[in-house]
C-alpha cells in the first residue's frame, strides 16, 4: 500500500519497501548498518594505500616498486644473512676445530653434520648420489672401504684437495699404468683371474696360478702381495668384496688393460674451510667412518 | 532507482539497558564471575612437572611445540586431541542449542560477557537508563566530559587486561608480566595485547549488539539447530494480548505495555514481536516482566522459557508438556551420544598412550650397502620420543634372524640417551654376514625392540631387511 509520504510498506512485516516490484514480489528495505558502509570505504582506502606502499601495479616489464621499497627477494636475502650471522660463531668454531677431537655432542659437530648434509646434496650428490651410495667409478661413501683412508683427517684432505685434478698441486694422485701396452692379452687375462681369486671370485685356478707371478712382478708394488692395496698410494684393496668399476672378469681385464683415472675436484678451492669440515663430518658419519 | 528519500543505510540506535534483578540476572552475574575468573586466573595457576618442564598449569608453548594442560602434555603428533576437543565443543553447542536455544549467546559468549561487564561499568559511572539517555542528549559540558572520560578509561583498563591475559597463555606468566612492565617482552606480545585490547574496547563499548546481529554467523546457524521443542525465551501472547495500559483491564490481557522487557534488553528488541535473529536469549526480559507481574498481582511467566510446540496447547487452556519431554528427544540424545563417544575415545587414547614413541624409517637410498667382508648392511632412521620429564636411556636390539646384528651410529653401546622431553634422531645399522639368508634373500621381516631402561617399558617396531635379492 502507498502511504501519504509516498513510501510503501509491506503489509505482512510492516517494513518499508524500496518500491521495487517484480511479478508482485517486493523488495523490503532492511537497511545495512552505516558502519558497514564505512568499513567498506575503509578497505578501499586501505587497498589504495597498500598498492602505493608495496609493489603492486603491473607495468610492461615488472611492476611498481612501492614507496616502502619492499621486495620478497630482499627479504629472503636478509633472512639468509640473519641465519648466517646467527651461525657465525659456531661456524668459526667448526673452522678452527680439530675434527678428531670434536665431540659428537658439541654444537659445532651437530652444525657440521646438518650443514654438511646440504653442502653434500648441492655439490657432491651429482657423482656420489643423493644417498652417497656412489655409482660405477664413483666411490660408495657408506661402506667401510676407503681408497685414501676413512678417518676424519683423510676424508678432509680428499675433500679439500680432490683427486687427480690439475688445479690443486696437493691433490691426491695415483696413476696405474695401462698394462695393455706392457703385457700381452693372455697375460692380462691370467692376471685378472689371479685378482679375482684374491676375493674368492669366479676364476680359473690354472690361469690364476699363472697370473700370480705376473701380479707379483707388475702389481704387488702398489697393491701389495696379498692384494690388500695401499692407502698411502691410493691403491685399491683387491681382496675385499667391493669393486669401484665392477668385479667380473671382463671389467677387471678392461681395468688392467686401460687403467682407470677417476677425478675429483679440489673442494677447498670452492668451499670455505668450515664447509669442507662440515661435509667431512657428514661423510664420516654415514656408516663407513673410521 | 527510486528510493523515495529512503536510505539503504541506518545509523546504530543507541541502547540503554536498564538495571534489572531476578534469578536470571543473578545467574548471569555468577556466570560472568566464573568465566572471567577462569580467563584471567588460569595462566597464573602453577603445576609442578619436574625440573625440565614449565610449571605453568595451562601453557601453549608454540616455540617448543607443546601444549600443557595440568597433568596432560600434548605433543604436535597428538593434535587429534585438540581436534577431538573442538568437535566436542561443536557438538556441545549443537546439543545446548537444540535443547535450550541460544544459551551460549545469552550466558557464555565472550561478546555477551564482556558487553555485560562494560554495561556494568557504564551504569556505575553514568547512572541507570534514564540518566544515560539524559547524558546522551545533554550538550557537552565539563560533567559530561568527565563522565565519558572516566567510563572510557575504565573500559580501556579492562580491555588492556583482557588482551594482556591472553598472552600469558603462551609464555610463563610471571616472567612475561615482568618483561611487559620493563619493556623487555617480545614485540609480538605487545602487538597482540594492542590488537585484542582495541577489539575488546570497540566490541564491548561501542559495537555490542551490532557484533551479534551483523558480524556473528551463529545467529544464522542456530536457526537450523532449533525446533519446536527447543526451550527458548518467548512471550505468552495468548495471555498478554491484547496489551494495554491502565487500571481498567476489561478486554485486555496481562501485558500492561510497560516496556520493562524492552528497556532491559541489551539488544534493544521487543521480545513480544516473537522469535527473532537479534534475540540472544539472555532472559533479562523474563526477570523484568516477572518483577512487574508480581507488583500488579499477576502470575509470573508472561515472558518465560517455553517450547513453541506448547504454545497452541497453552493457548487452548491445556497444561504444557513436562520439560523433560522437550529436553530428552531423539535429537538431543543423538548429540549427547556422539559427544560422549568422542569424549570416551579421547580419554581412552589419553590413558593408553605410551610414554615411548618410536618411528622407524628404513633408508632406501641405497636399499643396502655391501661391506668389504661381503656382509650386507641396511640403515634405519629412528625417531625416539621421550615424553618424560627426565633423560631416559633407550636400548635398541633387533630380532627376526639369528645372524643379524644391530649397531648404533656414533656409539659402541646398545643404548642411547634421549634427553628429557625431546625427540632424538638416531641411525641404526643392521648387518647380515655374507653367506646368511638375510644377506642373500630379497626381504627378511625383522622387528626392532626398544626398551626404556629406567621403566622397563618395551615397544617394538616391525620393519624389513633388504638383501641382495
Amino acid at each position: 500500500m502507498t502511504m501519504a509520504d509516498g513510501k510503501k510498506k509491506d503489509e505482512v512485516t510492516g517494513i518499508e519497501t524500496t518500491g521495487h516490484e517484480w511479478d508482485g514480489i517486493q523488495e523490503l528495505n532492511n537497511p545495512l548498518p552505516r558502519w558497514w558502509l564505512w568499513t567498506f570505504y575503509l578497505t578501499i582506502i586501505w587497498g589504495i594505500g597498500y598498492t602505493i606502499a608495496y609493489p603492486a601495479w603491473p607495468l610492461v616489464s615488472g611492476a611498481t616498486a612501492g614507496v616502502l621499497g619492499y621486495s620478497t627477494r630482499a627479504e629472503v636475502a636478509a633472512e639468509i644473512q640473519r641465519f648466517e650471522d646467527q651461525n657465525a660463531a659456531v661456524s668459526a668454531t667448526l673452522a678452527s676445530s680439530d675434527l678428531a677431537l670434536l665431540s659428537p655432542s658439541d654444537p659445532a659437530h651437530q652444525f657440521g653434520v646438518a650443514g654438511g648434509a646440504s653442502i653434500f646434496r648441492a655439490n657432491c650428490s651429482q657423482c656420489h648420489g643423493a644417498g652417497a651410495a656412489g655409482a660405477k667409478g664413483y666411490p660408495n661413501l657408506l661402506d667401510d672401504d676407503w681408497l685414501w683412508g676413512g678417518d676424519l683427517e683423510a676424508i678432509q684432505t680428499t675433500v679439500a684437495h680432490g683427486i687427480r685434478n690439475e688445479t690443486d698441486p696437493d691433490a691426491r694422485w695415483s696413476e696405474m699404468p695401462a698394462f695393455g701396452d706392457i703385457l700381452s692379452e693372455e697375460e692380462i687375462v691370467a692376471t685378472a683371474h689371479h685378482v679375482l681369486s684374491l676375493s674368492d671370485g669366479d676364476h680359473d685356478a690354472a690361469l690364476a696360478a699363472e697370473g700370480a707371478t705376473l701380479f707379483a712382478d707388475n702389481c704387488a708394488a702398489c697393491h701389495m702381495d696379498d692384494g690388500t692395496g695401499d692407502r698411502q698410494q691410493g691403491a685399491p684393496n683387491l681382496s675385499d668384496a667391493i669393486w669401484l668399476y665392477g668385479g667380473d672378469l671382463d671389467t677387471v681385464v678392461t681395468t688392467i688393460t686401460n687403467a682407470r683415472f677417476g677425478v675429483m675436484p679440489a673442494w677447498g678451492q670452492r668451499l670455505s674451510l668450515a664447509d669442507v669440515k662440515a661435509v667431512t663430518l657428514y661423510v664420516h658419519q654415514l656408516g663407513g667412518g673410521e | 532507482m527510486s528510493l523515495q528519500g529512503q536510505s539503504l543505510y541506518a545509523a546504530r540506535e543507541p541502547i540503554f539497558p536498564r538495571r534489572v534483578s531476578g534469578r536470571f540476572r543473578s545467574l548471569k552475574w555468577w556466570l560472568m564471575a566464573l568465566t572471567l575468573g577462569i580467563y584471567y586466573v588460569t595462566p597464573w595457576i602453577r603445576w609442578d612437572r619436574g625440573p625440565n618442564l614449565p610449571d605453568q598449569a595451562v601453557l601453549i608453548d608454540l616455540a617448543g611445540r607443546r601444549f600443557y594442560f595440568f597433568w596432560i602434555e600434548i605433543w604436535p603428533h597428538e593434535f587429534y586431541f585438540v581436534a577431538g576437543l573442538l568437535i566436542m565443543a561443536g557438538l556441545g553447542l549443537f546439543l545446548f542449542t537444540s535443547a535450550l536455544g541460544r544459551v551460549w549467546c545469552g550466558y557464555a559468549c565472550p561478546q555477551t560477557v564482556w558487553t555485560d561487564l562494560f554495561i556494568l561499568v557504564e551504569r556505575w559511572v553514568e547512572g541507570d537508563r534514564n540518566a544515560r539517555v539524559r547524558l546522551l542528549n545533554a550538550p557537552w559540558s565539563a560533567t559530561k566530559a568527565r563522565l565519558r572520560l572516566t567510563k572510557w578509561t575504565l573500559w580501556l583498563l579492562i580491555a588492556i587486561a583482557t588482551g594482556g591475559a591472553w598472552v600469558f597463555y603462551f609464555a610463563d606468566a610471571p616472567t612475561l608480566l615482568r618483561d611487559l612492565v620493563t619493556f623487555d617482552a617480545p614485540p609480538v606480545a605487545y602487538s597482540t595485547i594492542f590488537i585484542l585490547a582495541t577489539i575488546t574496547f570497540i566490541f564491548g563499548g561501542f559495537m555490542r549488539e551490532q557484533v551479534c546481529i551483523y558480524m556473528c554467523p551463529w545467529p544464522r546457524i542456530q536457526a537450523a539447530m532449533m525446533d519446536d521443542d527447543t526451550l527458548t525465551v518467548a512471550y505468552r501472547e495468548w495471555r498478554g494480548e491484547p496489551r494495554g495500559k491502565g487500571k481498567n483491564r476489561d478486554g485486555l490481557g496481562d501485558c500492561i505495555d510497560c516496556n520493562a522487557c524492552v528497556n532491559v534488553c541489551p539488544m534493544g528488541i521487543d521480545i513480544r514481536d516473537g522469535q527473532q535473529l537479534a534475540c540472544i536469549t539472555c532472559a533479562l526480559c523474563i526477570d523484568a516482566c516477572d518483577d512487574v507481574m508480581e507488583k500488579i498481582g499477576k502470575p509470573r511467566g508472561l515472558i518465560d522459557y517455553l517450547a513453541l510446540s506448547d504454545a497452541p496447547r497453552e493457548a487452548a487452556g491445556m497444561p504444557p508438556r513436562p520439560v523433560w519431554q522437550h529436553v530428552f528427544r531423539t535429537r538431543t540424545l543423538v548429540y549427547t551420544a556422539a559427544w560422549s563417544l568422542i569424549g570416551v575415545a579421547l580419554l581412552y587414547a589419553l590413558f593408553v598412550r605410551a610414554d615411548i614413541d618410536v618411528n622407524v624409517t628404513q633408508v632406501r637410498n641405497p636399499q643396502f650397502v655391501t661391506l668389504s667382508d661381503g656382509s650386507v648392511r641396511n640403515a634405519y632412521d629412528f625417531r625416539l620420543r621421550n615424553m618424560h620429564g627426565e633423560d631416559r636411556p633407550f636400548r635398541i636390539h633387533v630380532t627376526g634372524d639369528p645372524t643379524i646384528r644391530a649397531a648404533l651410529e656414533g656409539t659402541v653401546y646398545e643404548s642411547v640417551e634421549v634427553p628429557a622431553n625431546e625427540t632424538l634422531q638416531q641411525r641404526v645399522y643392521v648387518t647380515a654376514p655374507q653367506s646368511s639368508d638375510p644377506a642373500s634373500d630379497e626381504h627378511t621381516e625383522i622387528r626392532f625392540w626398544i626398551e626404556d631402561l629406567v621403566s622397563g617399558e618395551r615397544v617394538y617396531h616391525d620393519s624389513i631387511f633388504t638383501g641382495r635379492g
